[in-house]
């Protein structure tokens, strides 16, 4: 069973709109509070990411229920211009922004399972997951 | 979208209820120094109760307007923050440790207090 949904980043708003909706499904799912925070704080940092550095892309939603276990899946979208060294984004501390350099670390932290597909010129794809303990 | 900034006696009281974006608290930031710069405030006391996620982009404006405000000569305390917001500040890495902080406001005007000795 599931049910996917997508929010569209072009502006930023949207980032909490984006976080908005994650922290809606977790909630529906059966996350916790602590739980829903990290799935929001963590759909925050890759919606700002796709904001900051792709311009534009999409986050969608997926309330993820097999026989064993529920879960949430986010995936984060662009078509941006990529990442040159995915070792460097995922070091804490490292930004190209000014930022802190927490984000992409954090998420997976903050997360249960990341995965970060990126291709020099045609964009960047992150799945991530946080199973329902 | 403003967060609004009250004065009492030499203390300056901001409770956070809206929902954070970008935009907000950069100008929060501006507004809070405009507003140490015009009232001649000493201390300053950031409610987070109602604030149910800190982002790394949040947590570094915050972390910014403590130092800032340190810098003009204000002492800034951040109170009520949530335990959920707590843990994943920690998890992302951020642990804020020269920012002064308190259970709630009324520990945070204590602890201002003291900092100020007053």
């Amino acid at each position: 069973m599931s049910d996917q949904s997508c929010v569209y980043i072009k502006k930023e708003w949207d980032i909490v709109a984006a976080r908005q909706m994650g922290r809606d499904i977790a909630t529906k799912v059966g996350f916790g509070t602590v739980d829903q925070a990290r799935i929001a704080t963590a759909i925050s940092e890759l919606a700002r990411n796709i904001y900051l550095y792709a311009g534009s892309g999409k986050i969608c939603f997926e309330a993820i229920e097999t026989v064993q276990k529920k879960g949430i899946n986010i995936k984060a979208i662009d078509e941006g211009p990529g990442i040159s060294d995915l070792a460097q984004v995922m070091e804490d501390g490292f930004s190209t922004s000014g930022g802190l350099g927490a984000g992409l670390p954090g998420v997976k932290r903050l997360m249960d399972e990341f995965d970060i597909v990126s291709k020099s010129g045609e964009g960047t794809t992150i799945e991530s997951t946080k199973w329902l303990r | 979208m403003r967060i609004p900034i009250l004065k009492l006696h030499n203390y300056l009281l901001i409770s956070i209820q809206t929902e954070l974006d970008d935009k907000t608290a950069i100008q929060f930031q501006e507004d809070l120094l405009e507003k140490i710069h015009g009232s001649g405030a000493t201390g300053v006391v950031i409610d987070l109760t109602s604030v149910d996620i800190v982002d790394s982009f949040i947590a570094k404006v915050l972390g910014d307007v403590v130092t800032m405000s340190d810098l003009m000569g204000a002492k800034v305390v951040l109170t009520g923050i949530q335990p959920a917001v707590a843990v994943t500040l920690i998890d992302l890495g951020i642990h804020l440790q020269d920012v002064p902080t308190a259970l709630d406001l009324e520990q945070g005007l204590i602890k201002l207090r003291q900092e100020l000795e007053e």
